[in-house]
């Protein structure tokens, strides 16, 4: 197999001749191929792009586009042995600098041990998983010193200044003392800039950023981004940014890269991409993006306010116990839920957004009986808490729910008709044929065909699993539906198309969705009313014109100004930083959290008053 | 940290007292007689009587068993029917020689199975990892008995390297180290490979790739302390493997150690030793186990012992 344009193995160019100005990367034919049980299938097929001085070029696209695999090619970390590169030049200019580099370098031809200088040392890389990247049994400090002596002659005292300085400049407090924590002592948005200190600490020339805030709060991502343009502006970092969020990408980039199936389908300033895309799939994916601002009125029937509510909850706590001291005592509790209420009426969408560790998912789970609770949850007029257990079991089948990860929520022994059926069967509704019918029209229903029942799980691609899900949730033909973060795991097209069936759904069935996200552009797109919670309590509940227009709590402001804007001519001004971060909502025994009181602003536009 | 070892203790002290009764109370119940034994085929009925009257065997089984626990409770474990002599006495002066075997079996499986699992994984799907899976899979499948007996034959009668058996210097520590070893190893190379192959998929793990570390730092600044965690539990349940492992391997290879003791101890129902084997075995995996659970914080920092 032919590896490129350079015949030589030793994989170095000539000396440049000028290497202030012109790309400091750049690539060209590169074609990645991974092996796999149906034989080899390219994942990038014939990329040529480069990369200026200082620039921050966004690669763009939906999961199998390809984006990750370019990253990992340009670090040679592509996973072994399955996937290599077929074909292509990744060179590499030289520094200005230093005796060392000063002929251009062809990375597909490198060596692993040559390689290993450049990893960490000209290139670095930041990943998606804040939680994960960083090694659980050593200190931070300990992973921060390794990668600077790695690449540098410095003593250990020498290392370890450099290590405070580099957390100093992703703006961690106290950071000398944070170089004796490990990992699970710090928050994702923390974690997130330790790996971004580490990536900058050698001042490497070019950064690759492979969706490094898509883990993120929305609140923690709007920091973490600002981050990273303030330290490229510093230190003239070029910057590869890998994205699937057109709004991060209108937010950063100079340049956009859209990649599809492996390809480019089209490169442009980030200006022209968004204002003239003209590729057919680039104005399909714009067009597909959520935006704030565009969410269509939606016309309230009114029968609905008539017939009173679906689902009622009243004052709902939600605490775990945590054990500890001599005896295994409780000793402090996790506040998830502290007295939440909201109803929610038929062909009604309320919407409860919040990010992570702020209740709303135990909210659902103590609707849907996952989880024990004390207040009152009434569902079609009946109380569960006076119920037996086949009377609950009855209510219940008014309430199914739809998860998060379709991946992970259809069991893979398990064909899909079967899945879909199951919920029948643990009723014992319908006989066995009667039972086969119903199903197969649900496929149809939610765009699937009925012969796609005898297929498992993993036959399917993530949106139409999620169909799949939702099929299974209408069997019983519920009055309400839960849908926590049903749609954030898919790519935008996909979500797009998901969104329209759930609101046909409610259309034809009258279903009432609980609708749980931390997307507030989704959330905009979708719901009637909104819930805003924060630390396990409501903070601002409205109608959705209520909330997005005119949002009254500071926390609900700053959650709808966090998002960024798919449009580069409206980048925001500078986020502000928030100095702390979310407390915990664990307390110890007998210390309760206060509680807010919701005042009505007017037509039901309730806020939390401190 | 203090109260939970406060906690673990008071548990091992309940589990102890569990294992005394239940071994007690098997002991009662056992169709064979060891007065019978004690005194001989050749007894009269009255001398028979007279001996189970002494040994408080006629006693109704709650108050031997109280008996028992409040002497073992000042240390003394009874007198052995047969050896005439204390038990606590017999088990001391045999428990070195145990002692030592254990560390050195210890050592045998830990080199040997963390090697082969560490390198297993490293090298996975090669000729080298199906290899070193099948030496495995043969080390963990063979019977103890069987593998003694080789190594035996092979070093000792064959090539003379080291003595038959008996006990003295580290040659006689060799083979019955290496045949209590072999069993674990290959259970440790099993358990290594499969928990470093899952810690080399982690994210972390690209993580110190991209920061271009070189691949030793990777494997064994990253990776080993990650996957090495599992192995560390297993030890502390290994030591009652090792408890079943030690009465056949003192027999084949000769060794003085309680293994022998309570070989013996069994074929003449001398239940004052079976007692006091069993309760330091008892006492050796609690306390194995223990160690292993208060040893994981210092590996993973995410743990902690409340």
């Amino acid at each position: 197999m032919s590896k490129g344009v350079t015949s030589k193995r030793t994989g170095v160019f000539a000396p440049a001749v000028s290497t202030t100005a012109g790309p400091v990367l750049e690539i060209s034919g590169l074609t990645v191929s991974v092996r796999g049980e149906d034989g080899e299938r390219p994942v990038v097929s014939d990329l040529s792009f480069s990369l200026a001085r200082g620039e921050t070029l966004c690669i763009a696209g939906e999961s199998g586009s390809g984006k990750s695999m370019t990253a990992l090619a340009i670090m040679q970390l592509l996973p072994q042995p399955a996937a290599r590169i077929d074909s292509g030049t990744i060179r590499l200019r030289a520094r200005d600098r230093g005796d060392m580099d000063r002929s251009d370098i062809d990375l597909a031809l490198l060596d692993e041990r040559r390689m290993r200088h450049i990893r960490g040392d000209r290139i670095a890389m930041i990943f998606q998983e804040p939680m994960t990247s960083l090694n659980p049994v050593l200190s931070i400090g300990r992973q921060l010193i390794e990668s600077i002596e790695a690449h540098t002659g410095l003593s250990r005292a020498e290392a370890r200044r450099r290590a405070i300085e580099a957390l100093k400049a992703v703006r961690i407090p106290e950071a000398e003392s944070r170089l004796k924590q490990y990992p699970h002592e710090l928050s994702g948005g923390m974690r997130q800039r330790v790996m971004i200190a580490m990536a900058l600490a050698l001042k490497p020339d070019v950064l690759i950023a492979d969706e490094p805030t898509t883990a993120l709060d929305v609140t923690v991502q709007g920091e973490v981004l600002e981050l990273l343009r303030d330290l490229q502006r510093e230190h003239g970092t070029s910057v590869i940014l890998i994205t699937h969020d057109m709004g991060v990408v209108a937010e950063m980039a100079d340049r956009v890269i859209i990649m599809r199936h492996g390809r480019m389908i089209e490169e442009g300033t980030a200006a022209d991409i968004f204002a003239r895309p003209q590729a057919d799939y680039t104005r399909e994916l714009l067009a597909a993006v959520p935006r704030i601002g565009t969410g269509v009125g939606r016309r309230k029937s009114v029968e609905s306010e008539m017939r009173g509510s679906v689902a009622v909850v009243n004052d709902l706590h939600v605490r775990f116990d945590l054990h500890g001291g001599f005896f295994g005592r409780v000793n402090r509790r996790v506040h998830a839920v502290e007295g939440v209420s909201f109803s929610i009426a038929p062909h009604e969408t309320l919407a409860l957004v919040g990010e992570s560790g702020c209740g709303k998912s135990t909210t659902a789970k103590a609707l849907a009986g996952l989880v024990p609770y004390h207040g009152d949850i009434v569902i079609g007029g009946r109380n569960l808490a006076g119920l037996g257990r086949d009377e609950r079991k009855a209510v219940r089948r008014d309430v199914q729910m739809i998860f998060q990860d379709p991946y992970a929520s259809l069991d893979p022994r398990m064909r899909v008709g079967d899945l879909v059926a199951e919920p029948l069967l643990i009723h014992g509704i319908a006989s066995k044929e009667e039972r086969g019918q119903l199903v197969a029209a649900l496929f149809e229903r939610v765009g699937l065909s009925a012969d796609q029942m005898e297929l498992y799980p993993h036959e399917f691609s993530g949106g139409q699993r999620q169909r799949i899900c939702i099929a299974r949730a209408l069997a019983l033909r519920p009055k309400l539906i839960i849908a926590d973060e049903s749609v954030s795991a898919l790519d935008v097209s996909v979500q797009a198309r998901v969104l329209d069936l759930l609101k046909e759904l409610q259309r034809e069935f009258g279903v009432a969705y609980l609708f749980i996200s931390h997307d507030m552009a989704v959330v905009e797109n979708i719901s009637d009313r909104v819930a805003v919670m924060y630390l396990g309590q409501i903070v601002e509940m409205g109608t959705r014109d209520q909330v997005f227009s005119n949002p009254r709590h500071p926390y609900t402001r700053r959650l709808i100004e966090a998002v960024p804007v798919p449009d580069p001519a409206r980048r925001r001004p500078r986020f502000a930083r928030l100095d702390q971060e979310i407390p915990s909502p664990t307390r110890k025994i007998g210390e309760d959290p206060p509680k807010l009181a919701l005042k009505d602003l007017g037509n039901g536009h309730l806020v939390a008053v401190s | 940290m203090i109260a939970y070892l406060g906690r673990r203790v008071i548990q091992s002290v309940l589990i102890l007292l569990g294992v005394s009764l239940i071994t007690f109370a098997l002991l009662y119940l056992l169709p064979a007689d060891p007065v019978r034994q004690i005194a001989g085929r050749s007894a009269t009925p009255e001398t028979v009587e007279n001996i189970r009257r002494q040994l408080g065997l006629d006693q109704p089984f709650a108050i031997q068993y109280w008996h028992y626990l409040t002497s073992l409770l000042s240390g003394d474990l009874g007198r052995s029917y047969i050896q005439r002599s204390e038990v606590t006495e017999l088990i001391v002066s045999r428990l070195p020689a145990s002692l030592l075997l254990m560390v050195g079996a210890i050592l045998c499986e830990l080199t040997i199975g963390l090697t082969m699992g560490l390198l297993a994984a490293v090298r996975r799907g090669t000729a080298t990892d199906q290899t070193l899976m099948v030496a495995s899979f043969v080390g963990v499948s063979a019977p103890q008995f069987v593998v003694g007996l080789l190594l035996l034959y092979v070093f000792a009668v064959r090539l003379g390297w080291f003595p038959i058996g008996g006990y003295g210097t580290w040659r006689h520590l060799v083979l019955p180290s290496l045949t209590m070893g072999i069993l674990g190893a290959g259970w440790y190379a099993r358990m290594m490979r499969s928990s470093m192959i899952d810690v080399l998929r982690q994210d972390y793990m690209r993580t110190a790739r991209a920061k271009g570390l070189a691949r030793g730092a990777i494997i064994f600044r990253h990776a080993l302390p990650n996957a090495i965690l599992p192995v560390v539990a297993m030890i502390g349940i290994d030591i009652g493997i090792f408890m079943g492992g030690i009465v056949v391997v003192e027999s084949v290879f000769g060794w003085p150690g309680i293994g022998q003791l309570a070989w013996q101890a069994i074929q003449r129902v001398d239940i004052p030793i079976i007692m006091g084997v069993t309760l330091v075995s008892a006492f050796a995996i609690v306390l194995g186990n223990l160690l292993a659970d208060t040893v994981a914080p210092f590996i993973d920092p995410r743990i902690k012992l409340r």
